[in-house]
């Protein structure tokens, strides 16, 4: 087995040093009658070439989204990422090393970090940011237990222009620790009146911008009542692009900011693994979950980095600490840091711009289009249309002609039945004017 | 034409002398600064098109003004990056005995098959009929983690281990729920000797946490337990084989004791990685496992994540499960998304789970088959027996000198007098080139030293490896204290001053005043 | 004026019907380096024996539980920008908070200064 160095010599040594008989001697503590004597009932071994034949073999059973005109969105984006990214997060140093607990021999992760912290914290605004939560879902769930600590009440109050995937993520997690959820209805055309809903007994209001439908919403009013009404404004967003053209949420008022950030650096991969960022003000920083990363000196007065405040976390606060996690996204967050960084203020900018002008192209191309009806009056890479009939077997019948349209309203909320004509379309730097063309005119024979 | 200038080809004699240089570097360990001191806002590692003029359509929520992003060229970028790797160690460059993390080598053939497109670029919400592939390969890994633990069910979408406990505990919740015994079901027994995330994990589920001594022998005793259990009791979380690096030998009494209670048994399987085709904790009257991806089936840790931490349940609690999860339909699988029509709890996350990590896990089982995985399970638990026997005249282990698994705890009883703590004897390893062992961890054992070498390490790499120990406890024993008191002394950065850190947290870059004001 | 003691480290000191509550120098050396403090708001009423203040080092938490029971009537609010202090002076400066005492009955459950001490030695 090319993974294990020992050889049966060695292991005839080794146990000869701990005066053991054979190997079993020392699972003695297992009770005998539940010991596997035979191997399970699976494959054995098999060499590398015969690994890679398998899974490419169900990899090839994938469309790859770089392979067709792709549209696809509502949560996660396809971006183009540097190839310096990869490589450099494939590096021995950042891939096979743990969480830096010796800050001595990890100022490399320490650092990046700090830097990773500091750039979220610009991007949305806000005065503070950790060092990532597992996605964005998870870390607006986290959010939401953030403002109960804070505000000391129990009742969080979510737009019907969030994400319904994070909206369940909440109301399981609510429904667990037995905190109140109110959930808007869907909100295509982003006029809820959300004010209505914020008094004195709610703890947040939980907002996404760009929408899920993909408008824009101006969350100043929202921030306004709630702090009147004591309450906190968590901003949630899902397309980190966007950051580089919008009106950040710190902006607004947000108290607290979660947002998805795979668009910058990090591979679709299906859904996972992505980065949570997670951001708030100076004031809550001992409220929130999650590492975070600090600059001080070593003892001949260096600059270094460690984590610090860990006393919030579940390894020294056990059933007391602000949340249970303790991996984060490590890595996808190095990713996350290395584009931006490659990108730098004045190329997030312009990738945010072109975003936007690519989606403005494609909006007027899918107006022209007979029985189909662009819902947005705002947005920044990403829209919904209302199309003639189910928005669900049109993407399915598209797929067919090799065009990926988008996301059915109805997947993210099955059994609503007033969705099932509306799709989210998502348009990025990757599209082409030839992949629009091939959008609208597999769209026309479709419908 | 005759070369005049011969320079010398011999080193000369060596001299005592250390030099202090200009820029701070020593030779390939270089300093590297913030990329906010080194970057410029008008810099970019990337081209991008322009956009060209186009009428916006932000509906007036146009961002004004400097974000404060640096940017880098692509060169300048690629030194910042690596030249902060090299602050880093890696299992890569050594051995990396942490206690509990199972620091394993990572095998090049995961990531290479993670990066293929058909995995890394696909979205998850691509029509079904486009991703049989993507839904095969989470379908595949189930089954394996299946058979291995001896279970009929298992939840895929949870995050990480501690995600994976949150799930796991909520099924339970909701199985309690189910019953109509939600009111009264509201304690969950951990013993002291638990990972953190087991009571914050059970607090955040709504839960309160009653401690569960633990006997003399580091292992938990039914009879401990018995007293415990009543009506108010939901679960139970074990970690088996436990903190201590001992499996559980009443885990079966336990079970049966707990399930005659009306309550369910959470198992911690950070650990599993020491049983894998040894024994099936389904076997073993488990109804919840987590399994981290990231430790027992070697998907890399990448400097604290991503992880993954699928579930395993029992029948009990496997109508629970939470959406999405995966079911045949003839030929054709499909991801049920709506919980319509189940008994799902809920929603973990926004996606199906990682299925970066799904391939890189699915791949290592591949490779090791399931005689491999055994092997691997007996390899771990044979090095770190190894080092046991090997250690055990000159520290002192606190529950006896008896076999481990793949983890062996000393305590800091043989540092007594020597003004050596346990931390000192780790920084110490840091300047043999060791990464240090778990420390203070766990917290039933004074000054515990945890040592988990994993299968990964050949048995020249274990020898030099336990030479090296035993030269640093005689230097412990003999009073060369110097040698530990401020060590790391060769390391990048000499030890941190965590108090400052603390106390004055600063948690991002700020610009220095003097620009500040100069600026205004 | 007296002062009383709990198992758990924290100190009374009592003028009048006020107690000044804090931890010992002892409790302030086995913890090390204080890092944070979190007091409670003025007003706020204990039992005693609840929690009523966390004490942080960097590696750990304590909370720390009202020796009597009462009513908050002043915090030492310069904790927060100096958390030192606690290490510092633990039985003058550091204080953590003063308690409106509602039952002088619950200093007689508490230890005298020799009693403490003898405790303490015997840990």
């Amino acid at each position: 087995m090319r993974y294990l160095p020992l050889t049966d010599e060695d292991r005839s040594l080794m146990l000869l040093r701990m005066a053991a008989d054979k190997v079993d001697d020392l699972f003695v503590d297992i009770p005998a009658a539940k010991l596997l004597t035979k191997n399970v009932d699976l494959p054995r071994a098999k060499s590398e070439l015969e690994v890679e034949r398998i899974l490419s073999r169900m990899a090839g059973r994938n469309v790859v989204a770089s392979s067709v005109p792709f549209f696809v969105g509502a949560g996660a984006y396809k971006h183009h990422v540097p190839a310096s990214v990869d490589h450099l997060i494939q590096r021995s140093e950042f891939l096979t090393s743990y969480t830096p607990y010796q800050p001595e021999i990890a100022q490399g992760t320490l650092q990046y970090l700090f830097e990773f912290q500091t750039q979220v914290a610009a991007l949305t605004g806000m005065d503070v940011a950790n060092a990532s939560m597992y996605d964005g879902s998870t870390g607006c769930g986290e959010a939401v237990l953030m403002a109960h600590r804070v505000t000391k009440r129990r009742k969080a109050v979510l737009s019907g222009g969030l994400h319904p995937h994070y909206a369940d993520v909440v109301r399981t997690l609510s429904e667990m620790s037995e905190d109140a959820v109110v959930t808007l209805p869907p909100d295509v055309a982003a006029s809820e009146d959300l004010l209505a809903s914020i008094d004195s007994s709610v703890s947040c209001v939980v907002v996404q911008n760009p929408d899920v439908f993909g408008n824009l919403r101006d969350l100043t009013p929202i921030a306004e009542k709630c702090h009147s009404n004591g309450a906190l404004l968590i901003a949630v967003f899902t397309e980190a692009v966007s950051l580089g053209l919008v009106t950040p949420p710190g902006a607004m008022g947000a108290d607290i900011v979660v947002g998805e950030g795979q668009s910058i650096g990090n591979p679709l991969t299906f859904g996972g693994p992505y980065v949570g960022l997670f951001a708030t003000r100076q004031k809550y920083v001992r409220q929130m979950p999650g590492r975070l990363c600090g600059e001080t000196v070593d003892a001949e007065g260096r600059r270094g980095f460690v984590l610090t405040l860990s006393t919030r976390e579940q390894h020294i606060r056990r059933d007391k600490a602000t949340s249970n996690i303790c991996t984060n996204a490590g890595l996808c967050s190095l990713a996350f840091t290395i584009h931006m960084t490659l990108l730098g203020e004045a190329g997030l900018k312009k990738l945010a711009r072109l975003n936007h002008a690519n989606a403005c192209k494609l909006a007027d191309a899918l107006a022209d289009v007979k029985g189909v009806e662009v819902l947005n009056k705002s947005f920044f890479n990403e829209f919904t249309i209302c199309v003639p009939g189910d928005a669900a077997a049109l993407v399915e019948t598209m797929a067919q002609k090799g065009v990926l349209a988008g996301v059915p309203v109805s997947r993210l909320l099955p059994g609503d039945a007033g969705v099932r004509s509306l799709l989210i379309v998502a348009n990025t730097e990757v599209n082409t004017d030839e992949d629009r063309a091939a959008f609208v005119s597999a769209l026309r024979a479709s419908i | 034409m005759l070369n005049n200038q011969g320079r010398p080809t011999q080193p000369g004699e060596a001299q005592a002398y250390t030099p202090r240089t200009f820029t701070s570097n020593r030779a390939l360990q270089m300093e590297e600064a913030l990329i906010f001191e080194i970057g410029r806002p008008d810099t970019s590692g990337v081209d991008i098109e322009d956009a060209g003029e186009f009428k916006p359509r932000l509906g007036g929520m146009e961002r004004n003004g400097e974000i404060g992003l640096p940017g880098l060229s692509e060169p300048e970028a690629m030194r910042h990056y690596v030249r902060l790797s090299q602050k880093n160690y890696s299992i890569d460059a050594g051995l990396y005995p942490l206690g509990s993390c199972t620091m394993k080598h990572n095998p090049r053939l995961n990531e290479k098959m993670a990066r293929l497109p058909g995995f890394a670029d696909v979205h998850p919400m691509q029509p079904q009929s486009t991703v049989q592939g993507a839904i095969a390969v989470i379908e595949s890994v189930a089954h394996w983690l299946m058979e291995l633990t001896g279970t009929r069910a298992v939840a895929m979408s949870p995050k990480a281990g501690a995600h994976g406990e949150a799930c796991g505990m909520m099924a339970i919740k909701a199985a309690i729920k189910a019953k109509g015994e939600a009111a009264t079901r509201r304690v969950v027994l951990v013993p002291d000797s638990a990972h953190g995330t087991n009571p914050a994990t059970a607090a955040l589920i709504g839960f309160t946490v009653k401690a569960i001594p633990v006997g003399p022998s580091g292992q938990v005793r039914v009879e401990d337990v018995r007293p415990l259990l009543g009506p108010d009791i939901a679960a139970i979380m074990l970690t088996n084989p436990n903190t201590c690096g001992l499996f559980e030998p009443q885990i079966v009494e336990i079970a049966k004791a707990v399930h005659e209670a009306g309550a369910y048994f959470y198992c911690d399987g950070a650990n599993f990685n020491a049983i894998v085709g040894k024994a099936r904790p389904g076997d073993l009257g488990v109804d919840a496992m987590h399994i981290n991806l990231h430790k027992t089936f070697s998907t890399p840790h990448g400097g604290g994540g991503p992880g993954a931490g699928p579930v395993v349940l029992s029948d009990r609690l496997a109508p629970f499960a939470p959406v999405p999860f995966v079911r045949r339909d003839g030929d054709a699988l499909r991801l049920v998304e709506d919980e319509e029509g189940t008994q799902a709890f809920g929603r973990m996350t926004a996606f199906h789970g990682q299925m970066g990590m799904f391939v890189r896990a699915l791949s290592y089982m591949l490779s090791h088959g399931s005689d491999g995985l055994r092997q691997a399970s007996e390899d771990a638990v044979l090095s770190a027996n190894y080092i046991r026997a090997c250690l055990s005249d000159l520290m002192s282990l606190p529950f006896g000198n008896r076999p481990c698994m793949h983890e062996v705890l000393f305590d800091d009883e043989w540092l007594k007098g020597t003004g050596v703590t346990t931390l000192d004897f780790a920084k110490a390893m840091i300047d043999e080139g060791y990464h240090p062992m778990t420390m203070y961890f766990p917290l039933v054992v004074h000054g515990a030293m945890l040592i988990e070498p994993t299968e990964s390490e050949s048995k020249a790499s274990l020898d030099l490896f336990i030479a090296t120990l035993r030269d640093l406890a005689f230097s412990a024993k003999r009073g060369d204290t110097a040698r530990f008191s401020g060590a790391p002394y060769l390391a990048p950065r000499r030890r941190l001053d965590e108090t400052r850190a603390a106390r004055n947290p600063v948690l991002r870059w700020t610009k220095p005043e003097a620009v500040l004001k100069a600026a205004e | 004026m007296s002062t009383r003691y709990t198992k758990e480290h924290e100190y009374v000191r009592v003028e009048g019907d006020t107690g000044t509550v804090g931890i010992t120098d002892y409790a302030q050396g086995q913890l090390g380096d204080v890092v944070f403090v979190e007091l409670p708001e003025v007003g706020k009423k204990f039992g005693q024996g609840e929690q009523a203040a966390v004490v942080e080092s960097v590696k750990a938490a304590s909370e720390v539980y009202a020796p009597v029971s009462g009513e908050v009537v002043e915090v030492n609010s310069a904790l927060e920008g100096a958390p030192a202090t606690v290490n510092e002076d633990a039985n003058g400066a550091g204080w953590f908070v003063k308690i409106r005492i509602a039952n002088a009955a619950d200093l007689d459950s508490l230890m005298d200064e020799a009693a403490y001490k003898a405790y303490c030695d015997s840990l």
